[in-house]
């Protein structure tokens, strides 16, 4: 299957901090994979970079999608506050040139896909935070867009709204034809483990990937599925493996392989992580005991906030 | 209704009050008349003072809008380039720190000698520019970075981004610029013309320089009124606006 977009040996520097990378990411049409790291690990640079917001220092970058057709959730729903739910969908049609009726017909329609066909008029401030997201949700997909992009779409809400949410984007990912490739960036790890195909761990400090896990199961999830001993399985080993992400120890060992990672473009991501795979097995299942007992610093304590 | 009862309430006993004091303490008209006086002065010259209360609210209102047309459309010019709003920022504070006062012999030299309304428009609208440009600024840059983001996503013009995203997000910083600069463009016509002090522009400000020669107090109270009235009035139409615009947009 073609890939969606794909990063091969990206850099990103920032001024002040560490650089991120190298990063080596593939995703492929039509999948769903969720990016799990500490925060500051480079998630959403990450998403960015995918998007096309954001340039690499160096490595390369390849985005399958034609032009408009990237769609990008935020984790405040990002409304205009001044336009009613269909302005506020309507605006990338209409930003690409379509016009202004069929870019209504079509803002409708994708509202009531989310479930907010009777809200077309409403404004942002007469919504609760679940349907200002569907709304955001509804302007992502309006576009139809090969590459769905959601950076940490659900933290703000409550459980219930989320695994509603999640359910919808399910349904309306598996609806389209062909399937548009997902990604979201997410620090729960049942999220995770549910929502996607393949979850990518993140290393909190360089942003590399440290572990991919394919999840169990089939895509959209059967009811009930959360009760599932391969889904909680797939969840405690993925729990451990962010874990032991966070550790300090890949601290210094970062230090000595961005050193390289100046030098090198790509193909240093293959080793390193593979080894930690293996401690990660072997924490499987015992994560709760694990955390009791064995101290682990969420954050380093010289990084600083943000991504 | 209930919200403006209080004031009003307050005022009127405050009026009483000062009534009372002149009339049991005898103290001359020339010195404190009381409110039935300026009452009385308002009435015996309302023609005058609405002639001059129209020009001066007239020269003010053209102050205003040569204020937005210049403040607003640098803003708006400046708001697209970093460079240039690093240049233009500090020359805009220059302008408001220097007092009107101090600037309105040469303005009227310049522009005035003939037109004192001329020099009495320009420097209205030098005091209220400020507000305008700094307003519409800060407000052309308040727009959520994240719509920003959006905006780049889909590969927004720069027309396009003015018009769907800075503009409206500008609207509520313009409507506190306007307030401030309505109430700033009155006064600032009021000083120039005691500035110009040669009567050629007939306002409100001439009317009090009048009475005042004249020792007619309760004429000079009865033009303050009328200014009171205008500031009021500008603020009230102003609140109005943003109701409506409101009401629409937020």
């Amino acid at each position: 299957m073609a890939d969606a977009a794909a990063l091969a040996g990206v850099v990103v520097h920032y001024p002040g901090r560490p650089p991120l990378g190298p990063i080596d990411l593939t995703i492929a049409a039509g999948e769903i994979v969720a990016l799990v790291g500490a925060s500051g690990a480079g998630k959403s640079t990450i998403l960015r970079l995918l998007a096309g917001l954001e340039t690499a220092s160096g490595g390369r970058v390849d985005r399958a999608a034609a032009p408009g057709r990237t769609g990008f959730v935020f984790q405040a729903s990002t409304l205009m506050p001044w336009a009613d739910a269909r302005t506020n969908v309507a605006l990338p049609l209409e930003l690409a040139g379509v016009a202004a009726p069929e870019a209504r017909r079509r803002a409708e329609a994708a509202l009531s896909a989310v479930g907010l066909g009777d809200r077309l008029t409403a404004h942002p401030r007469q919504l609760s935070g679940g349907m200002a997201m569907r709304v955001s949700l509804a302007r992502a997909l309006v576009t139809e867009p090969d590459l769905l992009l959601l950076d940490e779409p659900f933290a703000a809400l409550d459980s219930v709204t989320r695994r509603r949410l999640i359910e919808d984007l399910h349904r309306l990912w598996a609806q389209r034809s062909p399937r548009p490739a997902v990604v979201f960036v997410t620090h729960d790890v049942d999220e995770a483990v549910y929502l996607a195909g393949r979850a990518v761990v993140l290393d909190a400090t360089t942003g590399r990937v440290t572990r991919e896990l394919v999840t169990p199961g089939t895509l959209p999830r059967p009811p009930g599925w959360r009760a599932d001993a391969g889904y909680r399985a797939a969840v405690e080993d993925l729990a451990a493996e962010l874990a032991n992400s966070m550790t300090p120890f890949p601290l210094d060992g970062g230090g000595g392989r961005l050193a390289r990672g100046e030098t090198t473009t790509a193909g240093v991501g293959g080793g390193g992580g593979g080894g930690k795979a293996g401690t990660a097995l072997d924490a499987e299942n015992t994560l709760f005991e694990a955390g009791a007992s064995t101290p682990l610093p969420i954050l380093p304590p010289t990084r600083s906030k943000g991504s | 209704m209930t919200r403006s009862l209080p004031p009003l309430l307050l005022t009127a006993l405050l009026l009483l009050a000062w009534e009372i004091a002149c009339r049991a303490l005898d103290v001359p008209p020339y010195f404190l008349p009381p409110p039935s006086a300026v009452a009385a002065s308002l009435i015996d010259r309302a023609p005058v003072l609405a002639a001059s209360a129209t020009a001066t609210f007239w020269m003010a209102m053209q102050a205003l809008f040569f204020a937005g047309l210049i403040g607003g459309g640098l803003a708006l010019a400046v708001s697209l380039n970093r460079l240039a709003e690093q240049a233009v920022r500090p020359l805009a504070v220059a302008l408001q720190v220097t007092p009107i006062i101090a600037i309105a012999p040469l303005v009227l030299i310049w522009t005035g000698l003939d037109h004192a309304d001329r020099a009495v428009v320009t420097l209205a609208a030098a005091v209220a520019f400020f507000p305008l440009f700094s307003g519409v600024l800060t407000g052309l840059k308040a727009a959520d970075p994240d719509l920003e983001r959006l905006f780049d996503l889909y590969g927004a013009s720069p027309i396009q981004r003015l018009v769907r995203l800075r503009l409206p997000a500008a609207l509520p910083y313009v409507l506190e610029g306007l307030r401030v600069a309505s109430g700033l463009a009155v006064i600032g016509a009021v000083v120039a013309e005691f500035v110009s002090g040669s009567g050629a522009t007939q306002g409100l400000a001439w009317r009090l320089l009048e009475a005042g020669n004249r020792l007619r107090t309760a004429d000079m109270l009865a033009a303050l009124v009328l200014l009171m009235a205008m500031g009021l009035t500008l603020n009230a139409l102003v609140s109005a606006l943003e109701r409506a615009l409101g009401r629409r947009t937020f």
